[in-house]
């Protein structure tokens, strides 16, 4: 069944967009990453022009990422006070990242850039956790040996203290509200939810628990990427509902899936599967850049976003 | 002056137009629904003469044209191992649609001077005036576009899909594809013998979106904070709908 989209102007099938709503909504609620990584390139494969899908997949993280946080909080796996520090962060961090975004526009070469910045994120992220998850796992394996305990380093120690009960730490506010700009940069240039970064940031910047990033960063990306979507409609006019819809029909139902799924696997087995599922599209990623294109000419609009 | 010059020019013109085109097109709306899926129009017509029929063979050329926009190509070439976009050209009219449907190959039935002079084949539909030259071989660059768009059926060459029959009536059926874009199409028709163009007769098709996806474009353009809020407020109900109705399932 074929359905124009109004904003974007062109006819796509409706199962597809479903479909790969339900997939990339599964992924989102194991891992609590809002998907965007993935299912921003996927819109563009499909022939979603760039401008409006990463407006709009904004829209759709809002959707499956709220009813990811809601079976969390049922679960109370959700950090409210770290998420809202995060949050703030965060917040600024996007507002940060849409004027540095504008100027590198200007002065051209954003689509390299946007590539070049997946590229490294995921490169680093994948393979730390990669690495790090099969260590875990050697370890778990070594009958009696101890589980290493999060240590604290020094930029838990910095000033104005805080405690976070559900994660069960005391440490300075700085490193969170740091790690919250930083996501909300990136989230902005690259056109995400962030939470590929966000979720590893968590482990091993702050220390939290396994169990508690997951609803967390779920919290924070609801709001930052609420925020980016009226940023887009506002500015740009490029959110299309239509598409969102459908999208979320499919990533709503999926991430309830997902986080049944995501309750029943160990915490190493988790984030080795993320590690391998980043490491994919960085490879890919890595691969359109150095490989010859078949086209080596693209169109865009004159003057446009 | 200029005004007697054009009113000259037309005295002088009419007598020599011993063939008239008389066409009519299956649609003059094509109304995009959510569930748009391309469409077909039929353009058909005759030819009126009050002279005995000329000499030579006569040729029909039908070409449809969507609204132009100018448009960035860019070019990517190798830089330090990784494909980068190097340099680009702004080709300031592009017609976002482009079909030719004619009665033999273009190049037979039409001189390079009517081409020129009607800008009826591809390649002259995308010609621009002001190209910034920023590069070396702006015509590798106008004919990108035309690959591009050839490749998603936007640009339509169809040499042979013109019927005449009898030197008189004449038809023809341009598909359009379902990745449109709104605006006013125009239908040219043109009549050619030995190369030159003796006739033409032009007409507008109204593309245009209606219903609900009119109401959703005008919503985002005009009251684009409502537009924005309403679908986070749409994404967010569904989002909790959904959890609900698992909850329900569960219990």
């Amino acid at each position: 069944m074929q359905i124009y989209l109004p904003i974007a102007e062109v006819s796509v099938n409706a199962f597809l967009l479903l479909g790969l709503g339900g997939l990339v909504g599964i992924l989102s609620g194991m891992f609590g990453v809002g998907g965007g990584f993935l299912m921003t390139p996927l819109l563009f494969f499909i022939g979603i022009p760039p401008a409006v899908a990463v407006a709009t997949e904004a829209n759709q993280i809002v959707a499956s990422s709220f009813s990811g946080v809601l079976a969390h909080l049922k679960r109370k796996t959700v950090d409210l006070r770290m998420g809202t520090v995060l949050l703030i962060g965060g917040l600024i961090g996007a507002a940060l990242g849409v004027q540095l975004f504008n100027m590198l526009k200007s002065a051209g070469q954003v689509d390299l850039l946007v590539k070049l910045c997946y590229v490294v994120f995921l490169g680093i992220i994948g393979g730390l956790m990669f690495f790090e998850s099969l260590k875990a796992i050697r370890r778990s394996k070594v009958p009696g040996a101890l589980p290493t305990r999060k240590k604290h380093n020094w930029i838990h120690n910095l000033p104005v203290k805080m405690k976070f009960r559900t994660s069960g730490l005391y440490i300075s506010v700085f490193p969170p509200l740091i790690v919250g700009v930083f996501v909300g940069i990136l989230a902005a240039i690259m056109g995400v939810g962030g939470g590929f970064i966000l979720v590893p940031a968590m482990i091993y910047l702050l220390g939290m628990p396994t169990k508690v990033v997951i609803g967390t960063s779920l919290f924070q990306i609801i709001f930052v990427t609420a925020f980016t979507t009226l940023l887009h409609a506002t500015t740009n006019y490029t959110v299309d509902m239509a598409l969102a819809v459908l999208l979320l029909v499919g990533g709503v139902v999926g991430a309830q899936i997902g986080t049944r799924i995501g309750a029943k696997l160990k915490a190493e087995q988790l984030r080795i599967l993320l590690a391998m599922m980043v490491l994919a599209v960085c490879g890919k990623l890595a691969l359109d850049l150095l490989l010859q294109p078949s086209e080596l000419y693209s169109l865009g609009a004159a003057g446009g976003h | 002056m200029f005004l007697r010059f054009l009113l000259l020019c037309l005295i002088f013109a009419l007598p020599a137009r011993a063939e008239e085109v008389v066409a009519g097109l299956s649609q003059n709306r094509v109304s995009i629904t959510a569930n748009f899926d391309g469409s077909e129009i039929l353009i058909f017509g005759a030819v009126k003469r009050e002279a005995p029929l000329p000499e030579g063979p006569l040729d029909v050329i039908v070409a449809v044209t969507g609204p132009s926009q100018p448009v960035t190509v860019r070019r990517k070439d190798r830089r330090y191992g990784i494909w980068v976009n190097v340099d680009s050209v702004i080709i300031d009219q592009a017609p976002s649609f482009y079909a030719v449907s004619s009665t033999g190959p273009l190049s037979e039935i039409l001189s390079d001077v009517s081409d020129l002079e009607h800008r009826i084949s591809v390649e002259r539909a995308v010609q621009s005036v002001g190209t910034a030259f920023a590069t070396d071989n702006p015509q590798d660059f106008s004919d990108a576009i035309i690959r591009i768009r050839t490749d998603k059926d936007l640009y339509q060459l169809i040499e042979g899909g013109v019927e005449l029959s009898q030197d008189t009536l004449f038809s023809t059926s341009i598909d359009l594809p379902a990745n449109l874009i709104e605006g006013d199409y125009t239908a040219r028709i043109y009549l050619a013998r030995e190369g030159e163009v003796v006739a033409s007769y032009d007409t507008v098709i109204d593309v245009s979106k209606v219903g609900l996806e009119r109401w959703i474009y005008n919503l985002a353009h005009e009251r684009p904070l409502i537009y924005g809020l309403l679908s986070l407020f749409i994404a967010i109900a569904a989002g909790w709908g959904a959890s609900a109705v698992f909850r329900l399932i569960k219990s």
